[in-house]
């Protein structure tokens, strides 16, 4: 192997697809073969049966909707006030010395911990569940988007003025399209985020959602109904992911690298 | 009246911490007569970028004042354009793109602004790249790109600031021909920043000597070669001639500065 050498589409895929056959496989010993009790570890193929029947007897599709439903929720919520504040800030210094220290210290509030008193603030329902992503991710999104945007070069900004623009120009015309690759990959990354503060909100004080499911499981000590949960949190999130990645370099094509 | 004139422009660089303030530029005074090239040459940290952003708008001087057209310059403006040593193409738009900039700023109407960009790109050598991003082209074409950027806006002067230090000997001399060449078509104030004395000499219709830093103007030649000027007039008995002044005047001030 040469450092940094690309392998083909083809081999890379191949790769990604050996792990996880590997993975499922070291799994099936461990459970099938009984180095594991069944009371802590299912096997794939309980795992797959509880699933099926979460999904036709228990109805967990509905589940599954209401979490998504909630992620993009407060995450679209999030993102809708961060970008513009974010932006400014970025390229308006004033305003950025006015909120960049209290942003940096509400960034490192841990969402989780604010549960309870949201709990106590806005009940048990929808809204306290957007608000603990929403809180989770804002503070992320503004500090992050404010970085990308005024990161720009110097002599991009100086060529248009020269060119004519005007200040207004300066930040529609550079400081957004610039940052634009960079603002989509940091949504990317803090939606990935948003998805463990979804799981945890539902975790606590919540009647419906993958969370949910997985408390009751537990209760029941039903590790395969757990474990599936587990992985169609990943699956969502891997295909979100995929999808970002893939719109990115369509909206993109010159940044690519 | 002359086109541009720098009346006594200074710079000093304020002190940051414990660094005493430089003085990147003595108080300079020059004038440039409307569709004169004038090439700028000194040794390297002499204020010669600082006076060209001066010029452009992009920097205040600490003293002194630059009027074009009896207008004084208080910022950076459409009627200066302005060619970076730095690859400065917005790498999102593609070279068409980059090239009207400057015309959709003012508000130019779409079609009218890419017929003006389409011959521009022409008159670079860009034909059949209008359509390419940035990333996909030689320095060389971006720096082209860049200069029928600032050209299709029409500006009063045009300011490059060694627009061909990055490149390779062979595209330098090709890339000084061209903007020669649409300089002798087009008729356009120019001003040229550069270190390289043949470059210096070639393009100008006037050679302005800068002294090691602080800068300040030590010698201010008039170039008498004919033109349309070939390359083949970088071995004439006249150019080499100059070549050697120049040379000579640059190596005092290289020496000095050691
Ligand atoms: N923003 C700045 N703050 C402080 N000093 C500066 C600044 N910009 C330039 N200088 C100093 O001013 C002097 C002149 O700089 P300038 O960039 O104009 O030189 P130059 O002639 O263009 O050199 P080169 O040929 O290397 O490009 C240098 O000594 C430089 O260190
Ligand atoms: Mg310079």
């Amino acid at each position: 192997m040469k450092p940094l050498q690309p392998v083909s589409a083809q081999a890379r895929i191949s790769y990604g697809i050996s792990f996880f056959v590997l993975f499922v496989a070291a799994w099936a010993v461990a459970t099938l073969g009984g180095f594991v009790p069944k009371l802590f570890l299912a096997s794939p193929i309980t795992m797959v049966e509880e699933g099926w029947k979460l999904m036709t007897v228990h109805g967990f599709a509905f589940d599954i909707a209401i979490t998504i439903w909630r992620v993009v929720g407060g995450f679209v919520l999030a993102a809708a006030l961060a970008l513009p504040l974010g932006i400014m800030m970025g390229a308006y210094k004033p305003i950025e010395a006015f909120f960049e220290p209290f942003v940096s210290f509400a960034r490192y509030l841990p969402a989780s911990a604010f549960i309870p008193l949201l709990i106590l603030w806005a009940g048990i329902g929808e809204t306290q569940k957007l608000l603990v992503i929403f809180i989770g991710s804002f503070f992320q999104l503004v500090l992050m988007i404010a970085v990308a945007v005024g990161g720009v070069r110097r002599d991009l900004v100086d060529a248009a003025y020269t060119l004519g623009s005007s200040d207004r120009s300066v930040v529609t015309r550079v400081l957004l399209p610039n940052a634009a690759p960079d603002i989509a990959e940091i949504l990317r990354m803090v939606l990935g985020w948003a998805w463990t503060y979804v799981i945890v909100a539902e975790l606590i004080g919540s009647s419906s959602g993958i969370g949910h499911m997985i408390t009751d499981s537990q209760a029941l000590l039903n590790t395969g109904q757990i474990i599936f949960g587990i992985i169609i949190i990943g699956l969502i999130g891997l295909i979100s992911d995929f999808l970002f990645k893939w719109a990115n370099q369509h909206l993109f094509p010159w940044a690519a690298k | 009246m002359s086109k541009l004139s720098i009346k006594a422009v200074g710079k000093l660089f304020p002190a940051r911490g414990a660094a005493e303030p430089t003085r990147a530029l003595t108080p300079t005074t020059l004038a440039i007569a409307d569709n004169d090239f004038i090439t700028i040459l000194g040794p390297s940290g002499c204020g010669k970028s600082t006076l060209l952003r001066i010029v452009a708008g992009l920097e205040t001087a600490s003293e002194g004042r630059v009027l074009l057209d009896g207008q004084p310059v208080t910022g950076p403006g459409a009627d200066r354009g302005m060619v970076f040593q730095s690859y400065t193409l917005f790498p999102w738009l593609t070279i068409i793109e980059n090239i009207a900039f400057g015309l959709r700023e003012r508000g130019v109407s779409e079609r009218e602004r890419l017929d003006i960009a389409r011959s521009w790109a022409e008159r670079v050598g860009l034909k059949g790249f209008e359509n390419h991003f940035p990333k996909q082209l030689s320095g060389g074409m971006q720096q082209r790109t860049a200069i029928a950027r600032a050209l299709a806006n029409d500006p009063k002067i045009l300011l490059l600031d060694e627009p061909f230090g990055a490149l390779d000997n062979q595209t330098r001399a090709l890339m000084q021909e061209m903007l020669l060449g649409i300089w002798e078509r087009e008729q356009k104030t120019v001003m040229f920043v550069t270190h390289d004395v043949e470059e210096a000499i070639f393009m100008a219709s006037r050679v302005v000597v800068m002294s090691a830093r602080p800068g300040r103007i030590k010698a201010d030649i008039a170039v008498d070669l004919p033109h349309p000027r070939p390359y083949t007039i970088k071995t004439s008995a006249a150019f080499v001639a100059l070549k050697e002044r120049l040379v000579e005047e640059i190596r005092v001030e290289v020496v000095g500065a050691y």
